[in-house]
């Protein structure tokens, strides 16, 4: 855990006068923020906070350092020119969720909290409207994509700023799909079946994690899924309908990649596992964001330079994603809520979030459509195929809404272990059957 | 000597019984000496911090569970009197009853095996004759390492691609294909047994070991003029006289491994397909990770009834001792 306070005195970079500092704020906010910082400067008079007003914002470590310090740095002047102090406070991902629900239930704690996926969802009760924040930024910024508006919006208010999605593609080392003389990467699960079996039978078995860890199992399973025209509810968010054809016929396409193309180890793996095992070089093709490459280029260069990025494969049903959101959330119990409002909209404006946008191109994907021609996207070519999952994600508890109910399936892992229960040697019939049962039993609920 | 008024549940007596129990309270205050009454002070001043820890600490945080584990709250909601609705919901889960007979395997091999093991090291030390001070630290060190770190250390060793425990087993001859450690059901169970018996068997060997240490060397010297071979002396004399230590550590390693947490959540976070969830694990992925509070603090409290009656066999056996000792 770090723990960071910004300087009131000597903060990094040029110091900027307060004055210039709301003007370049209210520009890159644009007309759309009034009421903001650029209602603040209407008013001809900078804002005032009691003297030793503390804002304490609780956020995931970031997997860019660079990105870490742009943030801080951006928060120390804010908190210069605002004239109040600034606590950024960063912990591991995992420990958001048991934060958030201490600070809810004691009334306490951080104003600010990063929240991820259907959070919002989950703690609505402790949260404030951020709406004004939220819908400016959004008319703006030229709209959210339709996962960050089904992970904030809840009922008919914004419950958290959408900030950042983690992207995710086929990693896949180009130079072994060579040898096994495939000229382009599969672009159907069937494709990605055959050419499993020849890269498994070279000894470079594909990997994928089906251990109870957060991302890279549920991001698989759920895109197997949803590829295949299965899904769990109906849009009224209570029928469940796991039960279709598509649904077996993932689970039996998983069987055939298990034993055919996958490295037998993926049961017990994590978040993390494939990431070592890719640059280890003990698997061809895995399921991750962009933190292998950007850690090939690192310290494997060897690998950075034969591996690259892919779109998931499609099913008869398309191509689908499931990706962490990130979230910025005000908390109810905050007595600093217009100030944490006036911070989210300070770092989402265009000029400070184009910044650390920059440093994380490839790796964080951005929450509004005007972000989709940046540079970042482009600089490397090998980075592109993970600008556009965003357009093909889902929510879990699709087609209904990412409810505590859609929550209590995903941690509950039912998806994955349905596939899970299939690979150890339960019928795929029986496997769906459980997997079913489980879901009306949370959903009738 | 009657008995004493602090032994009454105060709030089950009707008014007029408690205040006539204040009354015989504050009368024998009153014809208490100077002296007397200085020592009922310095008790209560004395007595107050640990009453307030406990209060704060230990029963209202209980007193809560329960409570909470009878309202359908929520994070940030309340919420409403459901009565046993969250026990019903649990019975139902079959997630649940799979944690449940887990817990229950997990305890008694993991238990069982702590012991057996225990017994040996401590036997062992008990009859070496140099290295004793060095011995005894180093075996300490699975104990005193925090578990978070050392489980870390055994996840890296399970790795089904980096495992070192595959690499030395590989490189030996012994296996031709690598052992996945976790990714089936009875081995990610076994080896979280594992990972339990290496970290808990010093707490057993230790303090066996200092039982061990009181039983009078006199008693073996006479079984063995009686003929009695190492199997007798340590089935008739060494067991009987240890077993009022080793039930007492039975019980309270009985009461840490039921509701462990940290060595599963870590190793495989309840997987393979929940093949490794305990009470403790699931309760907190419906409380925290769901964020549904009144079921999470029903699936912990389900763990009350079984370590209930493991403590009040514990006060039943000490209590057995100490009035055996007293009549003696």
């Amino acid at each position: 855990m770090s723990r960071e306070r910004s300087k009131r005195d000597g903060a990094r970079g040029i110091p900027v006068p307060r004055r210039a500092f709301l003007k370049a704020a209210a520009a890159s906010a644009g007309a759309a923020a009034l009421g903001g910082i650029p209602g603040i400067l209407a008013a001809g008079e900078a804002p005032a906070y009691p003297k030793g007003t503390k804002l304490h914002l609780l956020t995931r470590l970031n997997f860019f350092p660079t990105a870490d310090k742009i943030f801080l740095a951006q928060a120390e002047e804010f908190g210069k020119q605002m004239g109040v102090e600034v606590q950024v406070e960063r912990i591991g991902q995992n420990d958001i969720v048991t934060r958030t629900t201490a600070a809810i239930v004691a009334g306490a704690g951080a104003d600010i909290i990063i929240l991820h996926n259907n959070f919002p969802h989950l703690v609505a009760d402790g949260l404030a409207d951020v709406s004004d924040v939220a819908e400016a930024i959004e008319k703006e910024q030229g709209g959210y994509y339709d996962l960050f508006r089904a992970d904030a919006y809840v009922g008919s208010r914004w419950l958290g700023v959408p900030q950042v999605a983690l992207s995710t593609a086929m990693n896949y080392r180009e130079d072994w799909l060579k040898e096994a003389g495939v000229s382009r990467f599969p672009d159907t699960w069937e494709e990605l079946r055959e050419v499993g079996k020849k890269l498994k039978a070279m000894g470079h078995p594909v990997g994928q994690a089906f251990g109870h860890s957060e991302n890279d199992p549920n991001t698989y399973s759920y895109s197997l899924l949803w590829s295949y025209g299965g899904y769990e509810v109906e849009r009224d968010g209570k029928t469940v309908v796991l039960d279709r054809k598509g649904t077996l016929e993932a689970i039996k396409l998983n069987n055939a990649l298990w034993k055919e193309a996958l490295d037998e180890g993926g049961l017990s793996w994590d978040d993390s596992s494939n990431n070592r095992a890719f640059l280890a070089g003990s698997i061809s093709i895995t399921t991750n964001g962009a933190s292998i490459y950007f850690q090939a280029r690192d310290k494997f260069p060897n690998i950075h330079r034969v591996m690259n990025h892919a779109p998931h494969p499609r099913g008869p049903a398309g191509r689908f994603y499931h990706l962490p959101v990130h979230s910025s959330s005000v908390m109810k119990h905050s007595k600093n809520q217009k100030l944490a409002k006036e911070f989210i909209r300070y770092y989402m404006a265009k000029e400070q979030y184009g910044k650390w946008f920059d440093v994380m191109g490839g790796y964080g994907l951005m929450p509004t459509k005007m972000w989709h021609d940046h540079p970042a996207w482009t600089r490397d070519p090998k980075l592109t195929p993970l600008r556009d999952p965003i357009k093909d994600a889902r929510a879990p508890g699709y087609a209904g809404a990412p409810s505590r109910k859609a929550s209590e399936a995903l941690t509950k892992y039912i998806i994955l272990d349905m596939f899970v229960k299939a690979i150890q040697g339960v019928t795929p019939e029986e496997a769906l059957k459980w997997a079913t049962g489980e879901l009306r039993k949370i959903y009738s609920a | 000597m009657p008995a004493p008024a602090e032994s009454a549940t105060p709030t089950a007596l009707p008014k007029p019984a408690m205040t006539r129990l204040a009354a015989i309270g504050l009368g024998r205050f009153r014809r208490a000496s100077r002296t007397e009454r200085r020592e009922w002070l310095l008790a209560l001043i004395l007595l107050t911090p640990a009453l307030v820890m406990l209060g704060l600490f230990v029963a209202y945080p209980f007193v809560r569970g329960i409570w909470l584990g009878l309202l359908d709250s929520v994070v940030g909601r309340e919420g409403d009197f459901v009565g046993l609705r969250n026990y019903v919901k649990l019975w139902n889960d079959d997630i649940f009853r799979r944690a449940a007979a887990n817990t229950f395997i997990y305890t008694g091999f993991a238990t069982s095996l702590k012991l057996t093991l225990g017994m040996i090291v401590a036997l062992m030390l008990n009859n070496l004759i140099g290295w004793k001070r060095i011995l005894r630290a180093s075996m300490l060190l699975p104990w005193i390492v925090p578990t978070v770190l050392s489980t870390l250390a055994w996840k890296w060793m399970f790795d089904p691609t980096f495992s070192i425990v595959n690499w030395i087993l590989y490189h030996l001859g012994f296996i031709r294909l690598r052992i996945d450690w976790l990714g089936g059901p009875v081995m990610a169970m076994g080896s979280v047994i594992l990972v339990n018996v290496w970290r808990g068997t010093p707490f057993f060997a230790i303090t066996l070991l200092a039982g061990l240490q009181t039983i009078n060397p006199d008693v073996y010297e006479a079984a063995s003029i009686d003929g009695a071979n190492p199997w007798q002396r340590f089935w008739r004399v060494t067991w009987p006289l240890l077993m009022p230590v080793t039930t007492v550590v039975m019980l309270f390693s009985v009461i840490q491994t039921f509701a462990d947490f940290q060595l599963v959540y870590i190793l495989t976070g309840g997987g393979p397909a929940n093949s490794t969830h305990l009470f403790a694990t699931y309760a907190y992925q419906i409380g925290v990770a769901t964020g549904k509070l009144g079921e999470g603090a029903a699936a912990s409290l389900a763990m009350f009834p079984f370590l209930f009656l493991v403590v009040i066999f514990q006060l039943w056996y000490i209590r057995r001792g100490e009035g055996g000792r007293g009549s003696a």
